[in-house]
Formats: C-alpha cells, structure tokens, sequence
C-alpha cells in the first residue's frame, strides 16, 4: 500500500507547547480515516499541519499524493463573512480556482458541473440565492460541493458534522463515501464514536500524544478512550525542554 | 439657463476643467477601491492610512517647499510604511490589526502638523490637510490620471484574488500563494490614491471620495459590480455639483465636494432600497413560502 501522507515524528504546537507530540505514521492511499480525541488533542492542529498552514515544531509531514495546496480543506470554522454579497453558484464556483485562477473564465463544461455539485449536495434551485440567507446545514451543504469541485485526492474534513440534522449527515456522509470509492484520501475529525464505528475503518486517537492507530474497533476499545480522557489539557507552563529522541 | 447653472463655469474657465478631471480621476478609482475598503470593513483603515501620510507629505514640504514630486514621494513613504508597519505588528505583537493602525495613525497625524509649523504658514498648512483641487496643474494633474489608470488596471488583473481573498482568506490560503500579495497590493493602491489625493482633497479629505460612495452604493445594492458602479457614479457628480456649489458660494472646493457626497450618503440611508431606513418603515407582507 502506498502512503497519501507520512508523518516522521511529527511535533506540531504553539508557542513551543507541542499540540501534537511525536506523530509518527502513515495514512495510506485511498484509506478513510477517522481522527478522534479529547478537546485539546491536536486533532484540528494535526489537519493544519498537513495543509501547511501550521509549520512543524519538530519532525516533518511528508505529502505523497499532491502538493500542499492541492489538498481539499475543510476547517472547522471556515472564516467566510456571511455578509458579502455573493451567491450559492459563485463561491462553490471557487472550488474550479486551480484550473481557472485569476482571469479564466468559466467553460461551459465547469459551470455544468458547478450545477452537478450543487444538486449533489442537495441543494438545486438554491444558485441564486445570497450566501447570507443560508441556513447552517445550507452552508455546510454549499462548503462540500464547493469540495467536490476542487477534485483533490486528499480532502480534509475538521467536525464536518458539528449542528447538523440526521438527514443533512447521512446525504454528506454520502458523498464521502463516494470520494473513497474514487479511490481519494479522505481524513475526518469526529466526535461522534457511533458514527465513526458504523462509517469508518481506520482510525487515530490523538490526545496529544498517539493513544491508538489503527482499525476502528481496536482503537475504540474501553481501555485507549479511558487513557485518552486522563490526557491533562493544560499546558504545563513549567514544561521542560523536550529531550524525546528525534 | 439650465446650461449656465451646469456647464457655463467649466466652459469659461480653465482651472474649473482642471478641477473636474481631476476630481473625476479620483472619483473613479476611488469607487472599487472603496467598495472593497468597505466590504472588508476597512472603512476606518483607510481613514487611518490618509492620516498616516501626513509626516511623510510634511518632510517633503520641509526639504522643498510646496512641491508635487518631494510631497507625493514622502507621503507615499509614509503611507506605505504605516500599512506595512501595521501588518508586521500585527503578526509579531498582541495588538489586532485596528489597534495598531490607531496607534501609528495618531502618531503620524501629530509628527505632520508639527513637522508643518516648524516651517509653514497655517495657509499651507490648510493646503495640506484640506488640498485645493482648483489650483491642480499639469504635473499633478498628470499624476492623478496617472494613478487612476493604474489603479483601475490592476483592479481589473487582481479583482478576482481580490473579491476571494474577502470573503474566503482561509480558502484562498489553501489553494494559493496568491492571498497576502493580494492584499497587499491592494493596501499600495489606497495609499496611492490617498496620496494623488490630497493634492486635490487634502490628506484628510481624500478618503472621502472612496468611503462615502461606497458606503451610499451599499444601500442601493448588494451586488458588487453594480455597487462600483453606482458608487462612481456618486462620486461624478458629487464632484461637479461640489465644483459648481464652490465656484457658486465663494466656498472651498474640497469640503464641499465631500459635503455633497455625503448629502447622496444620508439620501442613501434614508431612501436606499436595499437597507435604507424607509424600506424598514414599510415591509412589504411576507410570503408564502
């Protein structure tokens, strides 16, 4: 099996305070892979350094399958402003960037399946309207089809799911299962332990530290979630300089 | 009649056309850049940023008196450097962008007028701080189309980085390099407009002309083509009936440029159809579904 991305004992943290301590691991082409934890884990550090927009501390994230910015993130909080005046069509139309950048315009091809990604996510007849009238699972909806259309091979979710019905869950869910069918690498922080134990195979629990890798069963055993929650959040602002052999 | 009350001055008198070409240039390219100031909530940015520009324009004026290239160089300076200057703060120190933009903006607005009374008059320290659009000659004139032409180019090349990097900086981020360039050629054009600016407008004026038809443009539309649009409109006329009202009255034409853009402002919040206060007064029913 050939690895989409290699983490060489990777540190990832802030001011010095590693948020991620120690990584060493591979996700694995195609693979689907579940990141879980306690609050203050590294989970959503973890993604931001696969993406580049956090540098390592120490150690190294080696991407195999595409460049840093060619992978599809979706961060928890996207900091879009929901008051700039733009429509449904227009921002999932942005997700076309790598192939149109600053001037292209759209081909008659690309805004087809600007359409096909919008009725994808289940939102046909929403094109026009303004991003602002969009409900949270709207917008949640508007954000994969955006996703779909930037065709990465590695597609990053961070709490995908977070205030979402059943229904909008189980028709996203959908799709990403459709990105490992394609064959595509997919990474998702999640909460919801049934949800990771009925969908996905894989899975790393980060409490700072590697608690457990690997299939979802074994790693979500009573003894690794016991280990997980005993993780002390605080920094320790005594912290000694970690003497850990590279 | 009606000829004599609008175009008449402008026919007879040549300082009149100079005046409106070049309150013209810089209602154009004040237009886009005033909607993005205001659609990323840097109205009060630019406002700190044309203050900012004051010490550099009064070292200039130390060194070589009244002159359009020493002024234009050092107020460019300046206004560069304090955009710079706020961004590198930002990132390296606690303070948030807004603070550190006061911060510099304070300091620069009393270094100016200080640098000023070292040596000029307070006629010429009017001069700075308020411009004075009817005595552009063909050099500044020259500059403001200049600028303009520029700043509407470069618009035109980075408008869609531009619009993403507004709405989206994280997205734009991930999928390109292309985000803090954006941002900060943009932050080069409003100094550069600034600056043309207080030529005519004066440093505490010239902002006028980009935030206040912006701000009136939002309240006819939400669109952002069609908010650029409305606000060079505004920003045309408000130049010439500003003109013709100074040349009228025996008035100052830079404030009363201003005045009568902030005239359309207020008309804008009262009657503006998307978000004006009267639309609020009278909803309309609402609908089925």
């Amino acid at each position: 099996m050939t690895a989409a991305l290699r983490f060489k004992d990777l540190t990832l943290g802030y001011d010095r305070h590693p948020a991620v301590h120690h990584l060493t691991g591979e996700v694995a082409q195609g693979a689907l892979l579940a990141v879980c934890g306690p609050n203050g884990g590294g989970k959503s550090t973890l993604l931001k350094g696969i993406v580049g927009a956090l540098q390592p501390i120490g150690g190294s994230v080696e991407r195999v399958s595409c460049g840093e910015r060619e992978i599809a993130y979706l961060p928890q909080a996207a900091d879009i402003d929901r008051s700039f005046p733009v429509n449904v069509f227009d921002l999932v139309a942005m997700g076309h960037w790598r192939s149109v950048g600053w001037f292209g315009g759209l081909s008659r091809a690309q805004r087809a399946r600007v359409f096909e990604a919008i009725a994808a996510v289940g939102l046909e007849g929403f094109e026009d309207r303004p991003i602002g009238t969009l409900s949270g699972g709207q917008m949640q909806r508007v954000l994969f089809a955006r996703l779909l259309l930037q065709d990465s091979p590695v597609i990053l979710l961070d709490e995908p799911f977070n205030a979402i019905d059943q229904r909008t869950v189980t028709e996203l869910l959908a799709l990403v299962d459709r990105w490992r069918r394609e064959g595509r690498t997919v990474v998702v922080v999640l909460h919801d332990f049934d949800l990771v134990r009925r969908v996905f195979p894989e899975t790393l629990l980060l409490a700072r530290e590697t608690v457990a890798w690997g299939r979802t069963q074994d790693v979500l055993a009573p003894e690794n979630l016991l280990s997980a929650r005993r993780m002390v959040e605080a920094f320790d602002r005594e912290a000694h300089e970690c003497e850990r052999a590279a | 009649m009606l000829f004599d009350l609008l175009v008449a001055p402008f026919v007879e008198f040549e300082f009149m056309r100079r005046a409106l070409v070049g309150a013209w240039a810089l209602a154009l390219s004040g237009a886009p850049l005033g909607v993005f100031l205001l659609l990323r909530r840097m109205s009060l940015t630019g406002d700190a940023m044309a203050h900012a520009i004051l010490p550099g324009a009064a070292v200039g004026y130390l060194v070589a008196g009244l002159s359009l290239p020493a002024m234009t160089l050092g107020g460019l300076a300046a206004g560069l450097s304090v955009a710079l200057l706020a961004g590198l703060v930002t990132r390296v120190t606690a303070l948030r962008e807004d603070a550190s933009l006061a911060g510099f903006y304070l300091i620069s607005l009393a270094l100016g007028v200080t640098i000023l009374s070292l040596r000029g008059s307070s006629v010429d320290l009017l001069h700075v701080l308020f411009g004075n659009v009817l005595a552009l000659d063909e050099p500044t004139l020259l500059l403001l189309a200049g600028v303009s032409t520029l700043t509407l180019l470069a618009l035109a090349v980075g408008y869609r980085a531009l619009a993403m990097e507004t709405l989206d900086p994280g997205f734009l981020a991930s999928v390109s390099r292309l985000g803090a360039p954006a941002q900060m050629v943009f932050l080069g054009l409003v100094v550069l407009n600034l600056v043309a600016g207080f030529h005519a407008l004066g440093t505490l004026l010239a902002v006028g002309i980009m935030i206040l038809p912006a701000a009136s443009a939002r309240l006819w539309s939400a669109d952002i083509t069609r908010m650029t649009v409305i606000a060079a409109a505004i920003g045309l006329v408000a130049s010439w009936v500003g003109l013709l009202a100074s040349y009228r009255l025996s008035l100052p034409p830079g404030p009363l440029i201003i005045l009568v853009a902030g005239l359309a402002h207020v008309a804008s919040m009262l009657f503006g159809r998307a978000g004006g206060w009267l639309r609020r007064l009278s909803p309309r029913r609402h609908l089925e579904a």
